[in-house]
């Protein structure tokens, strides 16, 4: 593992018994002692831990000093309503290029004075190159090095409320500073799981402290990467690099309810994104191909890279991009893409699996009742 | 009499068959298992021959036969539930029986010391 670079908390998760990996150039914990199946059940019945502080904060911040220069110069690299994001909250966002594919998919949230950015580690330093070009002296782009702990599950609020009661009154994306057992956190009440949680930003040298306070809870495990991808994969969240990339556009995958009215076509502030005419064309026409859900019949998991097809006899229709066993499903899981003509819930599809074709079906969503705390 | 593969299997001599499965260091290192599936009882195999197939959570991997013979039983219980491999690999996670073509090759094979020795 030499060359890898270490979060804040690696020392700790060596002494939980990680085992890790390399992930985005970070030595990773993929799962401790539990294991993924008991970690991942853990999360949607209690709360989990996670380490995400390989992932990029990074702050915008406008030189003028008014945040709206920063919202305007962000909604030129992005399909995104930015300017109507009021403080305190956080959005889903996605750095799209000329074409309309994906670059990159992140939260951002308004700070009040500046905006707050979390992206992906794989991405991190393009992301910083492209928002410092795009936002040339219109804004500082301040990378910050910081330790980044999610906290999910529905037991999530109860922990969190016993260091910090303050957190109980945030809703889902909401964003606001919060001091933690004396520590100065950003607590975003979001996360990458399904299910209720937080994010929370803090000082690398306090880290550790957070994560052994939070630890220190018996409701909370610690939850590996292998645990985190079999968590979002069931609640049909996308990963960057497998089930979007530059070659997908945000209608193919199924996302066109993050470009908000104001970003399309009638909008106050339409198109003036890269890709505008692409992706804003396809809201409206539809794409010609769409990420779905898929159930695999049986109880054999079908992985990335297996190809769909309508009948026995064509070609190839489409793809699984990202799959595996759902613990909660208790059942295979898998998302992928296909004509949209194949793409309405319960349509029927065959995957090829060592050869054999196997029945899949497009599923209904959502397969997990998501446990965010919206109102 | 219990005999030990390079791929991580274990063989115990029962009779006139033996048990096979994979050992709780190949059960560890794959991680919860979520899918397996068994030769045709009956079946002749081929040492090398890949006759099981599993998935964990992590990544599908195929099992060889790890000599000559005939698959007499399956264990029809990791099919239905998969962790049980895990949970007691060396027993009720046990995968076939087999007969094998020539009996004298299970002394080929490692033994317990041998295996300890090949994973340390």
């Amino acid at each position: 593992m030499t060359g890898l670079a270490r979060t804040p908390l690696h020392a700790l998760h060596v002494s939980l018994g990680a085992k890790s990996g390399p992930f985005a150039g970070y030595d990773m914990p993929i799962q401790f002692p539990a294991g993924v199946l008991k970690e991942h059940l853990h999360v949607r019945a209690a709360a989990g831990l996670f380490d995400v502080s390989h992932m990029g904060q990074v702050v915008v911040r406008p030189r003028s000093g008014a945040l709206g220069d920063a919202a305007a110069a962000l909604e030129r690299l992005m399909p995104m309503d930015v300017a109507g994001l009021k403080p305190g909250r956080q959005r889903y966002g996605l750095f799209t290029n000329e074409g309309g594919g994906v670059l990159d998919d992140l939260m951002f949230a308004n700070r009040g004075d500046h905006f707050l950015l979390v992206v992906n580690a794989a991405r991190r330093a393009e992301d910083i190159a492209l928002l410092e070009a795009g936002l040339a002296g219109v804004c500082a782009v301040e990378p910050l090095e910081r330790g980044l702990i999610a906290l999910q599950g529905p037991k999530a609020e109860a922990v969190l409320a016993r260091l910090a009661p303050d957190v109980a009154l945030m809703r889902f994306m909401d964003v606001r500073a919060v001091e933690i057992d004396g520590i100065a956190a950003i607590v975003s009440r979001s996360g990458y799981t399904g299910e209720d949680g937080f994010e929370i930003s803090v000082p690398s040298e306090r880290t550790v402290d957070l994560a052994e306070r939070l630890l220190a809870d018996p409701d909370v495990l610690p939850i590996g990467l292998g645990a985190r991808d079999s968590l979002r994969l069931e609640a049909g969240l996308c990963l960057l690099g497998a089930d979007i990339d530059t070659t997908t556009t945000p209608v193919e995958a199924a996302l066109e309810w993050a470009i908000q009215p104001a970003r399309r076509r009638g909008g106050a502030r339409a198109g003036g994104f890269p890709g505008a005419a692409a992706i804003l064309g396809q809201i409206e026409a539809g794409a010609a191909r769409r990420r779905v859900m898929l159930l695999p019949e049986g109880r054999a998991p079908m992985r990335e890279g297996v190809e769909l097809f309508a009948d026995e006899g064509g070609d190839p229709v489409g793809r699984v991009t990202s799959g595996g066993f759902g613990p909660s499903l208790g059942a295979p899981v898998a998302m992928g893409y296909v004509p949209a003509a194949l793409a309405a819930p319960r349509t029927g599809l065959l995957g090829r699996l060592r050869g054999q074709m196997q029945p899949v079906m497009v599923a209904p969503t959502p397969l997990i009742a998501p446990g965010y705390k919206r109102a | 009499m219990l005999r030990f593969t390079e791929e991580h299997e274990w063989l115990k001599l029962d009779g006139e068959e033996v048990i096979v499965g994979i050992t709780e260091h190949a059960a560890e290192q794959l991680g919860d298992l979520v899918f397996v599936e068994l030769p045709a009882e009956g079946k002749m195999v081929v040492k090398g021959e890949e006759i099981v197939t599993i998935e964990s959570v992590k990544a599908a991997s195929d099992i060889a036969a790890p000599l000559d013979g005939q698959i007499t039983e399956v264990n029809p219980a990791i099919v239905e539930t998969p962790a049980l491999v895990n949970e007691d690999p060396m027993e009720n996670g046990w995968f076939f029986k087999m007969t094998l073509a020539d009996p004298s090759e299970l002394d080929d094979l490692m033994d317990e010391e041998a295996y300890r020795a090949y994973i340390a």
